[in-house]
């Protein structure tokens, strides 16, 4: 009941009519980066943030996640009508929505990805709205030790859950906690990693980081391609979307297990890229049509933007609660936190409350206005993703620059995302992992201090770890989800070994 | 230029393996992890008397990308099958490079000339190398971004860009 009466009060936070128009800004330009090559929703937020620093943290807030909402709408525009999925989440999509595209129901199965987009998106904010002020609550009562635990937890589901191999995880996400700790050591005063230079005093900020990575080192790989865009059109009427609508409640079962597996995988930090694969996976394995799907069935459209939405709403329940982002999107929303003063975790809720319901309610209404906002304006946006590359490429290059600069004012941060920019080129190519390496550099100082004050409180003693059942457990299953690669491998050769026993036996 | 400009040129001649390329990568992160070790040694990695050092924990971070780092290297090296598959074509390369070299140029430019004249030489270069414009569809596009980064960046959100000797002489 309390959390109800904080969402109206949430509510009464949007009642500015400034920021419902910060809110339909957000959504135009969120599904325009979505559209864009190149430009994704975490670098397309970071690019976006300076330009809030003038705004209240509330409206700035609000946004920066519709332009989050917008990108996770924009990935379905490219999904079907182009079949080049526009982040990576919306790869699922593509399965079935270009082939409806191509069969001249791309009205159809943009009007289904949007509605199902919402559909996980919502669940998942009532999820948030009803969960958040709880674990909130619960975490207030965490030691250091407890928020080093659950940061651990995050960083060895990456390891566990990961599809990459395990060592270029724990590479990428090493590499991300030394970044972080360039610079001046808030604890002793010391300098570190910076051998003499001035520049390397401010340490490497997460955001251009992103940016180089996310946004100059997706263009390197587009170029490489030599792509060229062949895309079907769109054309949405409101004929189209009723019908569509009067269709969509009949696979009201997909839609659910989408959402309920998009806020699992939101929640914990699988993300909303596999979410995606999953729920598509398990709605092929259930529906009655799985055999047909990849050939054009709405219900595999249906499946992985549910799930998609859901995760990448829920990823900011932990972000909130307690301070860990469960994707890079919302690792760089939580940068901008830090930078407006605000420390994420769980005493926002009780010391920030205004911003943290003003934000919960804008989710609300931010969707619906999405929802409007895509409906609307599909053809539009298709025609931008006409323009050749070779216009829009050097475009994103300066919007990426002036992004980058607007950080720190600094030159040289120009410089830097340019060797981010290979260097994301490089890794994509090796698929050493991307995220964990942001979520490093946006955790690590956080991650680095809650150790020290731990490592102060027991005396250098790592039993603090499991000094009780909570942080015990939870560290445990952190070290579960490290070794789940080696564990799952000497469960497959029990199995494979027991397999070929039992066989020897039966001769 | 030929008319390959933007099309991927499949002449299947690799500039590097993925073999090469995972083992020189490995050997970079070692190298990374053995200055971030090095520095934390040099800024003490141990228990001072009032609690952990500041290199503390950055030099388990170097340790664990060392182990992690020196794993891949040895995976590539001892491996049984190598993945010799390209890297990288040459056409590809050759592709990737025609947008990185005038990337890094625009760079040093907005070091000399401020943002506001180096975007439109930027984006004017690129799209007559790139796209074979002509110069009527480059000339508008050239202009207009820059003005609505000058209008929404320094007069809408008051936020200064990079400038150089020109917009100096302009008073700003």
């Amino acid at each position: 009941m309390e959390a109800l009466m904080n969402l109206m009060h949430g509510f009464g936070v949007l009642a500015d009519p400034m920021n419902i128009v910060y809110m339909f800004v957000g959504i135009t330009l969120g599904v325009l980066i979505g559209v864009l090559p190149g430009l994704g929703g975490a670098n397309g937020v970071a690019i976006l943030l300076p330009l809030t620093f003038s705004m209240s943290p509330t409206s700035a807030i609000i946004m920066l996640s519709c332009i989050y909402w917008g990108a996770l709408f924009g990935g379905a525009i490219t999904s079907v009508l182009f079949n080049i999925p526009g982040e990576p989440w919306s790869v699922a999509t593509t399965f079935d929505g270009h082939p409806m595209a191509q069969q001249g129901r791309a009205g159809e199965a943009l009007t289904a990805a949007f509605t199902s987009s919402f559909f996980g998106a919502f669940l998942a904010v009532i999820l948030i709205t009803f969960l958040a002020p709880v674990i909130a609550g619960f975490a207030l009562r965490f030691g250091p030790a407890e928020f080093f635990a659950v940061q651990l937890l995050t960083f060895c589901s990456f390891v566990g859950m990961g599809k990459e191999s395990p060592f270029k995880v724990l590479t990428a996400m090493m590499l991300g906690f030394a970044l972080a700790a360039v610079g001046l050591d808030t604890v002793t005063g010391q300098l570190r990693m910076t051998f003499g230079t001035v520049e390397l005093l401010r340490g490497f900020d997460f955001l251009i980081a992103v940016i180089g990575l996310f946004g100059i080192g997706e263009i390197l790989l587009t170029m490489e391609e030599g792509l060229a865009f062949k895309g079907k059109s769109a054309r949405i009427n409101p004929a189209v979307v009723l019908q569509t609508w009067k269709q969509l409640p009949k696979y009201w079962v997909t839609a659910l297990r989408g959402s309920i597996v998009g806020c699992w995988m939101g929640i914990t930090p699988g993300g909303a890229t596999p979410a995606s694969f999953m729920s598509y996976g398990l709605a092929k394995r259930f529906s009655r049509n799985g055999a047909k799907f990849g050939t054009g069935e709405i219900e595999g459209v249906v499946a992985p933007e549910t799930a998609a939405h859901a995760a990448g709403t829920s990823a900011l329940l932990p972000m909130l609660t307690l301070g860990i982002p469960g994707s890079p999107t919302a690792a760089v929303l939580l940068g901008g936190l830090l930078i407006w003063g605000l420390q994420p975790g769980p005493l926002l809720f009780v010391e920030q409350k205004e911003f943290v319901w003003g934000l919960i309610a804008s989710m609300y209404l931010g969707n619906v206005v999405g929802l409007i906002v895509v409906l609307t304006t599909v053809p539009l946006f298709a025609s931008i993703l006409r323009i050749p590359f070779s216009i829009i490429a050097p475009i994103i290059i300066v919007i990426c620059a002036v992004g980058a600069y607007t950080v720190h004012n600094a030159f040289m941060d120009i410089a830097v995302m340019l060797v981010f920019g290979v260097l994301g080129y490089v890794f994509k190519k090796l698929s050493y992992p991307l995220a964990p390496l942001v979520l490093a550099l946006v955790l690590g100082d956080m991650a680095e201090s809650s150790f020290r004050q731990a490592m102060l409180l027991s005396q250098g003693d790592l039993a603090i770890f499991w000094s009780n059942p909570l942080v015990g457990s939870i560290v445990t299953l952190a070290l579960a989800m490290l070794f789940w690669p080696v564990i799952s491998l000497a469960i497959a050769r029990l199995r494979q070994r027991q397999g070929t026993g039992t066989a020897a036996s039966l001769k | 230029m030929s008319q390959q400009t933007n099309r991927r040129d499949r002449d299947g001649d690799a500039v590097a393996t993925h073999h090469t390329m995972e083992i020189a990568v490995a050997l970079l992160f070692a190298a990374v992890a053995a200055v971030v070790m090095y520095d934390s040694d040099r800024v003490g990695n141990g228990w001072a008397g009032d609690g952990p050092e500041a290199g503390y924990f950055p030099f388990y971070v170097g340790l664990i990308m060392f182990v992690s780092s020196g794993a891949i290297l040895f995976s590539n090296l001892l491996g049984r099958t190598r993945n010799t598959t390209a890297f990288v074509e040459r056409g590809q390369f050759m592709l990737v490079l025609k947008v990185l070299i005038p990337t890094i140029a625009f760079v040093g430019l907005i070091w000399v000339l401020g943002i506001y004249l180096a975007a439109p030489v930027f984006i004017a270069f690129f799209m007559s190398w790139l796209g074979r414009y002509p110069i009527a569809r480059i000339l508008p596009v050239a202009i207009l971004i820059p003005l609505a980064l000058f209008v929404m960046f320094e007069i809408w959100f008051l936020v200064p860009l990079p400038k150089g000797p020109v917009e100096a002489m302009l008073g700003y």
